[in-house]
């Protein structure tokens, strides 16, 4: 039997009764029309009473006076507004150790758009889901608006008074300060200014998520207390046992750009760094893998002890053919030079070993730099549970937190909450009501991010500095300005942050620079003037190498004395969206944003494999992604129990059960936040040095409840069509023409018409052409059977395009499914957040969407491989939705732009219905603006946020905002386009490329999107079409001559075989070997 | 013969060679001469005015008034060198005017400065207001409207008087000849009439809610009362200040933006009373008092025109708020409309879609703003193409012009009617 080749779900690969797909349209009319009209439940009387009712209200409605509206000019008008044009402001996105380097979009004083600063040599202009989505939760309406003592409204002069009492009255207490990781090089100063002025205090860093693992690892190997400079995109094979890098682990935004930079391949060059990925669980960055394996979260230790092994030709013993195989080839690979190991363990041991394969195999110096340590974390969880021991025992005086929620995301929230009773002052600085501050004496709010000036040192010797976009909305108080207070300090942190860079700068010139590009470049690289930002880092900070000094076989033993037994697992993990949970619990943007691997929105789950799912469930319906209703299971682990839903996600191992993070929140996080999932970080369990993020003797337990959860992947299908091509590099370096090849096959016979001699070749049409030979001999030029195709494949006109003609192009092998372009389009379109009853109905609205196929065998995790293709309005140059539009309100433009006029349309939804793309979406509620009448609004409970005055200063005003009845989909941000070609008009030049760039592309890390004009021959798109990519090339479903705008980038896995090659004989799989060529071709 | 015809051909062509070189130089003298309106209008009208005293003294004569033109050239590139140098007459002058130091125009060459002179000494007083010149026309046109219409309710009665005897007479011929006479069916029962006449009511109704529903939201004249009474006449028309020294946005943004009262205190902190000589009437016919609504002016932005000061609070703060304009221009939201795209890259006076601004007291909005009439002006405006590099990527316009196949490019040849260029 062979394997069906890509699958979206697992119900796909079934061949079940149960339904295959969701359709947001398959509803029946809310009328009975079986038997005769006049026997319907409404009868005729009621219906003309409706109808003089419709009629009266029509013309009410319509005898209304226009309203008065009024203008209101600045009374004093700031000098840089203008109203109407948008002023970027560079600053620094920082959340506990997360760094990101940004632009602040604001309009008229508003903050409504998150981008990336290219000036970053980090970043380097990347961004993460979570960091466009920050901007939301700057009109967060679950803010703190003023400070509170025992939780009754407060004033600061109140607070600072009973706070000093406090701080005065401790002496003969203990006091601490908890932090999460501080990469502010001022806030450090003010920090030791309050620890000066109060020397019984102490400071603690506590990470939620934690890295002390790693950390003292670095200590014991290298005598340094950091983590060291990753270079991915220096690396030729890069091996991750349970790393997350380009999704949650460390620094996702940097590692993302440099991974896809290692990763670019093209026929030309016909290279990329290997990857291989170990892991538990199923991660955007496994899926990003070449070569991928499962074993248990218990087992990584083992794994990096197999890889230790086998550098020096021990073969592993893992039950798994699959492990054993990849971690001998991983070994092989690594000993070629420029490798890179990498660990998502928490464990010392583990990471003291993958320090010592590190040096081994040379990585030290290439690809790993020493010399420059990140910041990111520093957290040490010993002396955490160590102040948790004292706060017990009645020694602490005194507890300031500053953006940390122990009683939340400690193992033992619980106690962590009894000990805080004990504690005679308790201070907490968070932004929101949660669970800690809750708890806590006073609560003295900071500002957000993009209400602050700061400063940040994610790694040493590279500053980037952070200016506010907006004055504070609420009566917050930077956490610094309190110390400073507190310790009786002259200066503001204002005043001093301002002095302490002055001074730093040398001048007010440079620090004027600074401001404005918001990254200070280290002395060192001052001095260079590299062009290339890639080159930049690598010129200017050189390599620096470090020896090992680390017990590797000390490692080992300890490792080995810890074998856990056989069973069930359970295994924590951060979402792309949610993260750690924090404010990010209560972002409606993230919480609806689909999880790249399993697709689910709003909720947390179990994830279990599908193997295992069968054995508690045989009923196929249960494990299936369209029918909604899961079956509950109760997990326990640790002492701990939870009861969730399960949700079958292929690819994570049999033996693993995973929960996400940051749900389970108390109500006063937020309405977003409150009464969803379960809180998963009891889970975590103390090794007695660190947190490990998973528990051993793990019990699963069918239960007799189904629980709803939103799943987004099967409801908009392509009918089963193909949609994308992978190849294996091996196959591609062979046949880099195969696709084309493909393509000439099922495009080339429209190149002319039988009965047009003319165009035939040998006349006119082909006398010009300096193809025309091989159009006779052989293949043929493709761009010139695409305009033979455009032309002759259809009745209807061909659409010409004089100026600009836009087009996109999406390569697939970059992608890796993170979900920032999603963030980016919803904030920049004002695309609606439609809450988890409408998701449940397939009525979500994301103009953009990432969907997710497996190919592979569901029981055998180690098959299974993963692709994510960005699907969006494909603006077809011979669209079937204008075709079918009655009212013409889609129609096509001279540019190439697929035009949706929201005020012409009138819901008939033929459009949505004859999109075989299925990107277009139907508002069946107004979203955004419902409360304008009373008792109009539909109440979600979760998204009714954003009916709110507060939140809706988001939206970018720039952008209509849709009502009810109306169909939407991308524009490819028209309004930036019209916007780059303002300027360019403003001025009298032409439109320069890359000066118009939609918001997807703008956001993503791995720049997978290019766009421009394709008329513009020295244009990179066009350039891309037709030269640097033009065999990895296709559009998605061209066969069926819609001339879609958007093409795609062939996935190349740089492993030995494709996942859907599989064949299965006799219940074993195997994998052809036969040559790719005679199978193909 | 020949010879005649020859040298009066020489003739003809040395004149008309002649004459075209003195047209181009004439022309190109008067294209290069500085424009002094325009120059006046951006840089003095603030202050000045040619034919009264406002910030500063007026400006018809002045050449006569100061020692030399030199003097003249001097001051208005920097006044307060001249002034701190001791030059007796500017010394004077600086005085007689409250001490205010004029701003220096160092940019402009003498001849600017000479032509706006120039100008200033052409701007006669405007003449009396003569009496309303089209009042007897409108009555003719009345009187012959109402002439029609007796004419035409006369024709009407005599038809029906003509068509009852004709139908009479024949029933009386039918009577003498014998022939039965049809029996009449009154018109509410006729059936054709009736039908004609609910064909004809649908049309006509269904001509009018249409008509009535593409109106609604349009508000063309619409005039609203203003919380100040602001005269455009008074400041654009009289006093000639460039509309965009107020709207200075329209050439930036989309917005044109009112401005800031601070803006408008740039002149009245010297102007606080009205002398003009043009009253200030109402639509409703009521004269204002200009001076009170400069006085309300002052109320907004907090100036204290005694102490010539700002009231400020505690923090030194000007204690000010914001005057609330009724917005008269309303577009719908889903309209983008962008004041610098027609400003800038199109060239459209503001006057075009704005009226005769300079002329009202209160501004009341010229254009029906529909979308009809945005398309219209799409369809028959011309872009700058050939001035303009942005359309060179336009290859196959520019052809065609060069061969002659096309004389321009409009709005609409360039995607000006698509439904994405203006709604999104």
């Amino acid at each position: 039997m062979s394997q069906k080749q890509y699958w979206m779900g697992v119900e796909e690969l079934q061949q079940t009764e149960a339904p295959k797909q969701m359709d947001e349209f398959k509803e029946d009319l809310p009328f009975d029309v079986s038997g005769n009209l006049l026997d319907a439940p409404t009868p005729r009387r009621d219906f003309l009473k409706y109808l003089g009712f419709s009629t009266a209200a029509a013309v009410l409605a319509s005898s209304c006076e226009m309203p008065v509206r009024k203008v209101i000019p600045y009374a004093i008008k700031p000098e840089d507004i203008t109203p109407g044009v948008p002023n970027y402001y560079a600053s620094t996105f920082v959340d506990g150790g997360e760094y990101c380097s940004i632009l602040i979009k604001t309009r008229d004083g508003r903050p409504i758009k998150i981008e990336g600063n290219t000036s970053c040599t980090i970043t380097k202009g990347a961004t993460t889901a979570r960091v466009q989505a920050s901007v939301l939760n700057l009109y967060d309406k679950a803010r703190l608006r003023q400070p509170y003592i025992s939780q009754k409204e407060a004033t600061f002069e109140a607070v600072d008074k009973k706070v000093k009492e406090a701080l005065g009255a401790q002496a003969s207490k203990q006091g601490y300060l908890v932090t999460s990781t501080i990469i502010s090089p001022t806030t450090k100063d003010v920090i030791s200014q309050f620890l000066a002025k109060y020397p019984n205090f102490k400071h603690v860093t506590y990470d939620a998520v934690s890295y002390s693992g790693m950390l003292l690892a670095n200590e014991a190997s290298y005598g340094k207390r950091t983590i060291p400079s990753y270079q991915f995109n220096l690396a030729k094979t890069i091996v991750s046992i349970g790393a997350d890098f380009l999704g949650t682990w460390l620094s996702p935004a940097e590692y993302s750009k440099q991974y896809s930079e290692a990763r670019k391949v093209s026929a030309k060059k016909p290279e990329m760094a290997r990857h291989y990925h170990f892991e538990a669980i199923h991660t955007i960055s496994g899926a990003a893998a070449d070569v991928r394996a499962t074993c248990k979260p218990s087992e990584y230790g083992a794994v990096v002890i197999a890889l230790y092994n086998a550098l020096n030709g021990t073969v592993p013993k893992f039950a798994s053919k699959k492990l054993n195989d990849s971690i001998v080839k991983a070994a092989e690979d690594l000993k070629k030079g420029n490798g890179l190991v990498v660990s998502g363990s928490n464990d010392v041991n583990v990471q003291t070993l993958v320090n010592a394969i590190n040096a081994s195999i040379g990585a030290n110096g290439t690809t790993i730099n020493w010399g420059v340590s990140s910041n990111y974390k520093q957290g040490i969880d010993s002396e955490f549970v160590a102040m948790v021991e004292a706060m017990n025992a009645g020694q602490v005086g005194t507890l300031l937190l500053h953006d940390v929620n122990p009683v939340y995301d400690y193992y033992q929230g619980a106690k962590f909450a009894e000990a805080l009773k004990k504690v005679a002052t308790t201070v907490s600085f968070a932004e929101r009501n949660d669970e800690t501050a809750q708890l806590c004496n006073i609560i003295v709010p900071d500002h957000n991010y993009l209400e602050s000036w700061g400063d940040a040192e994610p790694k040493t010797g590279y500053y980037s500095l952070m200016q506010p976009g907006i004055a504070p909305i609420f009566k917050t108080r930077a956490f610094q300005d309190s110390l400073l207070i507190w310790s009786d300090a002259t200066q503001s942190y204002g005043q001093y942050w301002n002095q302490y860079w002055l001074t730093k700068l040398g001048s007010q010139e440079n620090f004027d620079k600074a401001i404005q590009e918001g990254v200070v470049t280290s002395k060192k690289t001052v001095t260079s003037a590299a062009t290339d930002s890639t080159q930049q880092i690598v010129a200017t900070t050189p390599m620096s190498s470090a020896t090992f000094a680390g017990n590797a076989a000390t490692a080992i033993a300890a490792i080995e004395s810890k074998k856990a037994p056989a069973g069930m697992e359970v295994m924590v993990y951060e979402k792309v969206s949610i993260g750690k949970g924090g404010a990010w619990s209560n972002n409606p943007w993230l919480q609806e944003m689909p999880d790249p691997i399993s697709k689910a929105t709003w909720d947390n789950y179990a994830c279990v494999s599908p193997k295992k799912a069968k054995e508690l469930e045989e009923e196929l319906t249960s494990i299936t992604e369209v029918v909604a209703k899961k079956r509950v299971i109760k997990i326990s682990a640790n002492g701990q129990e939870l009861t969730l839903p399960i949700v079958v996600t292929p690819g994570i191992h049999n033996d693993v059960v995973a929960v996400a993070l940051g749900y389970g929140r108390d109500e006063k996080v937020g309405r977003a936040a409150a009464n969803t999932g379960k809180n998963a970080y009891p889970f975590q369990s103390w090794n007695g040095t660190t947190f490990d993020n998973y528990a051993i003797n793990a019990t699963i337990t069918k239960t007799a409840e189904t629980y709803p959860v939103a799943i987004t992947q099967t409801h908009m299908s392509h009918e089963g069509r193909p949609v994308f091509h992978e190849y294996t590099l091996e196959e591609f370096k062979k046949h880099p023409a195969h696709l084309q090849d493909e393509r000439r096959a099922e495009i080339g016979k429209y190149s002319f018409l039988p009965w047009d001699e003319e165009a035939q070749p040998g006349g006119e049409h082909g006398a010009h052409d300096k193809h025309n030979t091989k159009h006779v001999e052989g293949p043929g030029n493709i761009q010139d059977m695409e305009q033979g195709f455009r032309q002759n494949g259809t009745l209807y006109p061909n659409y010409v395009s004089p100026g600009i003609h836009w087009g996109m192009s999406i390569d697939i092998n970059a992608c890796i499914g993170c979900g920032a372009c999603l963030m980016a389009c919803q904030a920049e379109n004002n695309v609606s957040v439609v809450g988890k009853t409408h998701v449940l109905k397939s009525q979500e609205m994301h103009w953009i969407r990432i969907d997710r196929y497996f190919s592979g065998m569901p029981d055998d995790p180690d098959t299974i491989q993963t692709v994510f293709q960005p699907m969006l309005c494909q603006h077809c140059d011979n669209a079937p939705c204008e075709n079918v539009c009655p009212v013409s309100a889609t129609n096509h433009s001279s540019e190439g732009l697929n035009q949706m006029a929201y005020n012409r349309c009138i819901g008939t939804k033929y459009c949505a219905n004859n999109c075989p793309y299925k990107v277009r979406h139907f508002n069946w509620m107004d979203w955004n603006g419902a409360d304008c009448f009373d008792d109009n609004l539909y109440e979600d409970g979760r998204r009714d946020d954003i009916n709110d005055d507060l939140t809706r200063m988001v939206l970018n005003p720039d952008v209509t905002v849709r009502s009810r009845g109306v169909m939407e989909k991308c524009s490819f941000c028209v309004q930036r386009l019209q916007d780059a070609k303002l300027h360019a008009k403003k001025e009298g030049r032409p439109m320069k490329d890359g000066e118009a760039r939609t918001a997807c592309q703008q956001s993503c890390p791995t720049d997978a999107i290019v766009f421009g004009n394709v008329n513009d021959k020295n244009s990179e798109i066009y350039r891309l079409r037709t030269q640097d990519q033009s065999e990895r090339m296709f559009y998605v479903m061209e066969q069926i001559h819609t001339l879609p705008n958007v093409n795609y980038l062939s996935k190349i896995r740089n492993a030995e075989f494709l996942a859907k090659e599989a064949v299965i004989t006799n219940g074993k799989e195997t994998f052809p070997n036969d040559d790719f060529h005679n199978k193909h071709i | 013969m020949t010879e005649f015809n020859k040298t009066m051909y020489l003739k003809i062509a040395r004149t008309s060679i002649l004459l075209v070189i003195a047209l181009f130089l004439n022309l190109h003298t008067s294209f290069a001469a500085p424009d002094g309106k325009a120059l006046f209008q951006s840089n003095c009208a603030a202050c000045h005015n040619p034919l009264k005293d406002a910030t500063g003294p007026a400006l018809k004569g002045v050449e006569a008034r100061v020692p030399s033109k030199k003097w003249l050239h001097d001051w208005v590139r920097n006044s307060s060198a001249l002034v701190a140098s001791g030059d007796k007459y500017a010394v004077e002058v600086f005085n007689k005017w409250n001490k205010i130091p004029m701003p220096g125009f160092a940019s402009l060459s003498d001849e600017d400065i000479d032509a706006i002179f120039t100008y200033v000494n052409s701007v006669e007083a405007p003449k009396a207001p003569t009496a309303a010149p089209a009042a007897g026309t409108t009555t003719d046109t009345s009187d012959n409207t109402w002439m029609y219409a007796f004419i035409t309710i006369a024709l009407l009665v005599l038809m029906i008087i003509l068509w009852r005897a004709n139908q009479g007479l024949r029933r009386a011929a039918n009577d003498v000849a014998g022939t039965p006479n049809v029996k009449d069916v009154p018109v509410y029962r006729n059936k054709v009439f009736v039908a004609i006449a609910v064909i004809l009511a649908f049309v006509f109704c269904g001509y009018w809610i249409t008509n009535g529903a593409i109106e609604m939201g349009h508000q063309e004249n619409y005039m609203p009362e203003q919380p100040i009474f602001y005269s455009h006449k008074v400041h654009a028309g009289i006093n000639q200040i460039n509309c965009l020294y107020c709207h200075s946005s329209a050439e930036k943004g989309k917005m044109a933006m009112v401005p800031s009262p601070a803006t408008c205190m740039n002149c009245h902190k010297q102007i606080s009373e009205y002398t003009g000589d043009e009253k200030l009437i109402t639509a409703e016919g009521k004269e204002v008092n200009g001076t009170a609504e400069i006085k309300k002016l002052y109320e907004y932005t907090g100036w204290d025109p005694a102490k010539k000061d700002y009231k400020r609070d505690a923090n030194g703060n000007i204690i000010s708020k914001p005057i609330e304009w009724v917005k008269v221009h309303n577009l719908p939201d889903h309209v983008y409309f962008n004041h610098s795209q027609h400003v800038v890259a199109g060239k459209v006076q503001c006057q075009r879609c704005h009226g005769a601004i300079e002329d009202m007291h209160e501004v009341h909005q010229f254009a029906p703003l529909s979308m009809g009439w945005c398309v219209n002006c799409h369809r028959q405006t011309q872009v700058q193409f050939a001035d303009n590099n942005y359309y060179s990527i336009f290859e196959k316009y520019h052809e065609e012009i060069k061969s002659g196949k096309r004389t321009g490019v409009t709005v609409e040849d360039i995607g000006g009617l698509e439904c994405q260029k203006c709604h999104y």
